[in-house]
């Protein structure tokens, strides 16, 4: 159902900083990660759509049943993120669907039963809906309804996710928390390239049907060293990037370079310490991670960009409560986009920003 | 077999009886086949093993009126129009044309945030609105500007949209190009494809039941648009439903990169036409002349409660929109240029216009200035006004502002008195 991609022009080389620095900075300033030894010593500087490409390279190359499909994936995608694959594995491998979401989520599913890797593109996160029956109603049922007889988990979904700066309502939403209820399927979002490399191998090579959301204004904008071999992130465990002992911010995708900024600020002009935690796979997520940090700092903010009301933060201060009552020292905080849809001009003012994540730190441990 | 298979049957097994003779048989069921389901078209049987090949069946003709020249081939095609219509047809056109280059260049600028232009299928739209009643309604899906325009929707607003500030009448929740406007009977413009069909078919049917209805719906689409489900519960919806509605595809043959030949493998969109029982016309969409009288005839047809599908056959001059770079996958740049040369809707318009006297190249030059003029005007005019005050972007969620977003609206206003100069306050109006 893309419309439009409106931000592929953002993405394509020079013109990118350019053209962001006309409209206004971004909202954030990425962190780049310092990737673990033992993912490989051997790195090398990319962006997150590079990362993706490479993850999908060697997916495809260690896989020989891998193949790569959704709309306008084989001259490279509108975000370039399959550059150069079609070239390099046929176009049997990687092809262009017709403009139909909903097929592609079913096609995928079809492949993954007969026992076929699948990796499916849908252009954008907002336009995943008309997949919505597939994924909620197929894929996240078929082991379950069958007995184990059949089962789809070599699917992996990429849908592109988050604000960008000018995407209005259809080109920044974030649906994580419309998949997260849903036993079934697992949902991964990475906060940058050697995440998203390692955690979307993972996510393909699971043996169950993973949704992969990649934060679209990350994928120029944020560049590390990735390790260049076969590695992969776990599915379903956090990672602490930022350690600290006042309060815990739990958060994923491009909101964890948010609060990492928040949490700097906050040590800088208040003298609290931050811990920053980046959930990483937002179903199943790793409950005991989060609970640890809590017990230790007593005090919890979530963050995400999507709405607030059912989003999953809801989940996690529900979870909290129920497993760190006693260690509380405050309520848990919410600090995440407003009940409305996600309006064009007024981003700014919609988006929980630096300073509102700060604001929340500040009132949460003066609470 | 069939006999034994009759007399184990409890149902029926007194009328077969009551047939005498195998062909009173095949009568009785190709009755059956007919009414019940085929929508009453000649049921027949066949000895003569064949599985159809489409690909051998012919393709659905290109209606057209004139040549590429611009030329009648048949003078009474000819739709007559007097010198008043000619003109403003040509003139919505070429101010289309003038408003979709400076836009496009003030994206280039980063002075608006995105913009798609209409380059080539100027005809589609002005042919098509020509033959419209203004009170029928329209939903398109994002490139048929020069349909509004036509219906008059003022230049001023088409630019206010595109900077989304307060005199938008959308105040700035959209992206550009999200046009909507009640007085023109155009519904808002979606993001999302083809959601727009199944609610045209919705509006049609509840304009068939007020008395006397003498509007029909316009729903515009793509070929990439088509391939969605919701393009099949639209047809299938119009035509066991007799809505009076127009389904205009523009097939311009790309889908942002992907081109029609990867879309669909049948003979395109109109081909679709029939097996849904819908009303069928493929016509040369550059054409104006033709898209005009296949419109018309189509309103005449749809009125009747019977659902019409239209597929214009044109070319996308321009990239999909400011964020593509359509060079990437259109590498045969000479074949766009083609396009705008040899076909180029307005050129072929303009022919009839210079052959009638109504038009000539000094009308053209102080046309052209004066166009200008007026979309620069109107553009700075829509850069220099405000954005709405930000409490909009709590407005329009519900009928009315509920006490949760009340308070988050309230959260807002407390969090922007301690830190408002992190944001872009003077950017927006004052309460």
């Amino acid at each position: 159902m893309a419309a439009f991609r409106p931000f592929s022009s953002l993405l394509v080389g020079g013109n990118t900083r350019q053209l962001l620095a006309k409209r206004g900075a971004a909202h954030f300033n990425f962190q780049p990660s310092d990737a673990p030894k033992e993912y490989g010593d051997v790195r090398q500087k990319m962006n997150l759509c590079q990362a993706v490409n490479n993850a999908m390279d060697i997916a495809m190359d260690t896989d020989p049943s891998a193949v790569l499909f959704g709309e306008d994936v084989a001259f490279g995608g509108v975000f370039r993120c399959s550059i150069g694959l079609k070239d390099k594995y046929g176009a049997d491998r990687v092809f262009n669907t017709p403009l139909c979401e909903q097929g592609i989520a079913g096609f995928g599913i079809g492949l993954a039963v007969a026992g076929s890797t699948a990796i499916a593109e849908i252009q954008f996160g907002d336009y995943i809906f008309p997949a919505y029956d597939q994924l909620v109603n197929e894929a996240a049922k078929y082991r379950y309804r069958s007995g184990g007889l059949f089962e789809c988990g070599k699917l992996t979904v990429r849908a592109t996710w988050g604000a960008v700066g000018h995407g209005a309502l259809y080109h920044s939403q974030c649906p994580e928390a419309n998949f997260t209820h849903t036993p079934g399927v697992k949902v991964v979002i990475p906060r940058g390239p050697t995440q998203a490399k390692g955690l979307l191998l993972s996510c393909i090579r699971d043996d169950n049907p993973t949704i992969f959301f990649e934060p679209k204004i990350l994928y120029r904008l944020a560049a590390e060293e990735v390790p260049v071999g076969d590695f992969m992130i776990p599915l379903s465990k956090a990672e602490t990037v930022r350690k600290g002992k006042d309060v815990t911010i739990v958060s994923w995708g491009t909101q964890v370079h948010v609060c990492l900024e928040a949490a700097q600020l906050a040590q800088e002009k208040l003298g609290v310490s931050a811990e920053v935690i980046d959930l990483q796979t937002i179903q199943p997520w790793d409950e005991d991670h989060v609970v640890e940090s809590v017990k230790r700092t007593g005090r919890l903010i979530v963050s995400h960009e999507a709405p607030k009301t059912s989003g999953f933060g809801a989940e996690i201060a529900a979870t909290i409560q129920d497993r760190c009552f006693l260690h509380l020292e405050s309520p848990v905080n919410r600090s995440c986009g407003w009940d409305t849809p996600f309006p064009h001009v007024y981003e700014p003012f919609y988006l929980p920003t630096v300073w509102r994540v700060f604001d929340s730190i500040k009132k949460t441990v003066k609470y | 077999m069939l006999s034994r298979l009759s007399r184990r049957s409890p149902f029926n097994t007194s009328i077969f009886r009551s047939f005498a003779t195998a062909r009173e048989r095949d009568e009785f069921r190709l009755q059956e086949y007919s009414q019940k389901y085929l929508g009453y078209r000649k049921a027949v049987f066949t000895e003569k093993l064949e599985i159809i090949d489409s690909s051998k069946a012919e393709a659905v003709p290109i209606y057209r009126v004139t040549d590429g020249l611009g030329n009648f081939i048949d003078s009474s095609q000819d739709p007559k129009f007097g010198k008043e219509m000619s003109v403003k047809i040509y003139e919505t056109m070429t101010q289309l044309n003038i408003m979709d280059r400076i836009l496009y260049d003030s994206q280039r600028q980063g002075r608006i945030s995105f913009y798609m232009t209409n380059f080539g299928e100027e005809g589609n739209h002005v042919g098509s609105a020509a033959a419209l009643k203004n009170s029928d309604l329209v939903y398109g899906q994002y490139r048929e500007v020069g349909v509004l325009m036509w219906r008059g929707f003022p230049l001023e607003q088409f630019m206010h949209q595109c900077y989304g500030n307060s005199m938008d009448i959308g105040k700035g929740k959209q992206m550009p190009v999200h046009y909507g406007s009640k007085e023109h009977n155009f519904v808002t413009i979606s993001s999302p494809l083809t959601t727009q069909l199944p609610q045209a078919v919705g509006s049609a049917y509840a304009f068939k039941r007020q008395p006397n209805n003498d509007r029909v719906v316009c729903v515009y689409f793509g070929d990439g648009a088509a391939s969605e489900g919701d393009a099949h519960a639209a047809f299938n919806f119009a035509a066991t439903l007799d809505c009076p509605i127009i389904f205009f595809c523009r097939n311009n043959g790309y889908a942002i990169s992907t081109p029609t030949s990867e879309q669909y493998a049948g003979d395109g969109i109109a081909g679709k036409g029939p097996g849904y029982g819908l009303h069928t016309i493929r016509v040369d969409g550059n054409d104006l002349f033709a898209v005009y009288n296949a419109t018309q005839e189509a309103r005449r047809v749809a009125l009747t409660n019977k659902p019409v599908l239209i597929e214009a056959m044109t070319y996308r001059l321009g990239h999909h929109s400011t964020s593509d770079d359509s060079t990437a996958y259109r590498l045969d740049f000479k074949k766009v240029q083609t396009w705008g040369d040899k076909d180029h809707p307005i050129e072929r318009f303009k022919t009839y216009l210079v052959e009638k006297n109504w038009w000539d190249d000094e009308k053209e030059k102080a046309w052209q200035k004066e166009v200008r003029k007026r979309v620069l005007k109107a553009f700075g005019d829509a850069e220099k006004t405000k954005l709405a005050h930000f409490h909009e972007l709590f407005e329009g969620v519900y009928d009315q502002v509920p006490e949760l977003l009340k308070r988050q609206r309230d959260e807002l206003d407390n969090h922007l008195k301690e830190y408002g100069e992190h944001y872009p306050l003077d950017r927006c109006l004052r309460k």
